[in-house]
């Protein structure tokens, strides 16, 4: 008894530890049942890890011809057009989604179908809604403009109608004991508690339309995504290297932005 | 007089702050206005977009339920690669959180070369490794899950990094003076802090990889987007239909597991 109380165990997550043994036991069979289902065996690896040393060699040195390079910045520019103007657009729809999906401030049916909306944009992966959109409306820049503007939709609404449902109602119902008409209220009740979020927002969600516009164009929505499939079909694994390169250099300064940005306004 | 109306009124900024906000929304309106202009979609495109996006939908209902089985085994393919792509992840992002920490890198050097292996790898996106990577492995699920992997060491990397560089330094320190070798640091000094960290950090992070591991089939990395991809271009709406249900049900399963893993953890 005595020693019983002298050794110390850790507390665990689970209601009794055998559940933890169980827990680790059924991951450990899962990720086996992955290996095997994906046909992960160690020679496999093992030889695509060689050849991949070897690829290695080829992607390096980055080499693009002066007609790529312009090409390249081309497509670049076309991507972060892209993304900056669904940036707009997709913001300019989430803010009345938004509101129809505050359970605060909305009825019951429209705030289910908001909801749903914005659980299906988010669900939906950006190629996934892009191979539709292209189907639908062609290739080119505009089926990527619509796709990132749906992804935007479900997340600037989803965290602003969140930000809504914390606001704090005794100002909303202040302002609404003045005679303030609903639309008053909104503007002066509801708008002013939620501006610095919706600022920070919109930058941050800028910063991910740019990642997102690189690639889109792998499906043919627009952007440097289509000459990088290109080139890859095209073995031209160095201008692949160069591409890559630009993408990260565009991301990067977009991320150094929205962070600026953001920190001077919060 | 002008002092009193100067003290009545009351401004929320003043007037540089004014400016600076103006001039802001202005800059982001040229730069929308000139994006828009320089896509050069034309107004007349936007006008049938509705449409055809319309005629899409009416070409998918319903959903063809037969189509249902055959996407069971490509389906688990998919979870199996999001897990295994996790796993992957994990094991290869605690070395290089431990790089990428100010508190645990050994000099400069490793510390930026843990940053340079967190920004490549969260610059580019989980289709362009999946390109990369169903060159060295072949097609096939694999390559998908190296792909995953690739991806989300970053995620992981740059957060657990974070988390690294909260801890409380005095426990690693008494681990050191108890005569501990650098492993038993880590194991005993380093981890225990992080750990809750740790197992949020991959369930979120398990999550992710669930909604892009639909997509990689697209590149021929395996999962469910195989057969996305070749309903859409067989324009066998009705079974694209059932196959967006049954992702969008994984997805929303995935994440209700994950909150409730998270939930534990905490």
């Amino acid at each position: 008894m005595a020693a019983e109380r002298r050794s110390w165990r850790r507390p665990t997550a689970f209601r009794r530890r055998e559940f933890t043994w169980a827990a680790y036991l059924g991951l450990a069979a899962f990720f086996l049942w992955s290996a095997w289902g994906v046909g992960a065996d160690p020679s496999r690896i093992a030889s695509g890890l060689g050849r991949g040393l070897t690829l290695l060699g080829d992607f390096f040195p980055p080499e693009a011809t002066p007609r790529q390079a312009r090409r390249i910045a081309d497509k670049m520019v076309e991507s972060v057009a892209m993304a900056m103007v669904s940036t707009v657009t997709g913001i300019a729809i989430s803010v009345p989604v938004a509101f129809m999906a505050a359970e605060n401030l909305s009825p019951k049916p429209l705030y289910y179908l908001n909801r749903g909306f914005i659980s299906l944009s988010r669900a939906l992966n950006a190629i996934i809604v892009a191979i539709l959109v292209v189907k639908a409306v062609g290739l080119g820049p505009l089926a990527g403009v619509i796709t990132i503007t749906f992804k935007t939709v479900g997340f600037f609404a989803k965290l602003l109608a969140e930000d809504l449902e914390d606001i704090d109602m005794g100002s909303v119902d202040a302002v609404r004991a003045t005679g303030a008409s609903p639309i008053q209220t909104l503007v002066y009740g509801v708008v002013p508690q939620i501006i610095p979020r919706f600022a920070g927002l919109s930058v941050y969600r800028w910063d991910i339309n740019i990642r997102t516009s690189t690639i889109v164009g792998i499906v043919g929505a627009g952007g440097i995504g289509s000459v990088l499939l290109t080139a890859f079909n095209r073995y031209a694994y160095q201008y692949v290297t160069a591409i890559l390169i630009a993408i990260i250099a565009v991301v990067l300064v977009a991320e150094g932005v929205s962070a600026v940005v953001r920190r001077r306004y919060q | 007089m002008s002092g009193i109306d100067a003290a009545r009124s009351w401004d929320r900024f003043d007037r540089r702050r004014r400016i600076g906000r103006f001039l802001g929304l202005l800059g982001a309106f040229v730069v929308f206005a000139a994006s828009w202009r320089y896509l050069d979609t034309g107004i007349t495109n936007v006008e049938t977009v509705p449409r055809e996006i319309r005629d899409l939908l009416t070409r998918m209902y319903p959903p063809d339920v037969a189509y249902a089985p055959e996407i069971v085994e490509p389906l688990i393919e998919t979870v199996h690669i999001a897990a295994l792509g996790t796993a992957g992840a994990l094991v290869l992002a605690i070395p290089v959180a431990l790089l990428a920490a100010e508190n645990t890198t050994p000099n400069a050097a490793t510390y930026w070369l843990g940053k340079l292996i967190v920004t490549v790898s969260r610059s580019v996106n989980t289709i362009v490794w999946a390109l990369i990577f169903v060159v060295v492995f072949g097609s096939g699920p694999l390559a998908g899950a190296v792909a995953i992997a690739f991806r989300s060491v970053g995620f992981l990397g740059k957060l657990l990094g974070e988390e690294i560089e909260e801890i409380d330094f005095g426990q690693v320190e008494a681990v050191r003076a108890a005569g501990a070798s650098s492993v038993q640091v880590l194991l005993y000094g380093i981890l225990p802090q992080v750990k809750p960290a740790l197992v949020g950090l991959s369930v979120y992070r398990w999550e992710i990889n669930v909604r892009d591991s639909t997509i990689l089939g697209f590149v021929g990395a395996g999962g469910i987007g195989v057969q996305l991809f070749r309903a859409v271009n067989a324009f066998a709406w009705q079974s694209v239909a059932t196959i967006l249900i049954v992702v969008l049900g994984v997805v929303l399963a995935s994440e209700a597991i994950s909150a409730s893993a998270r939930r534990m953890v905490r």
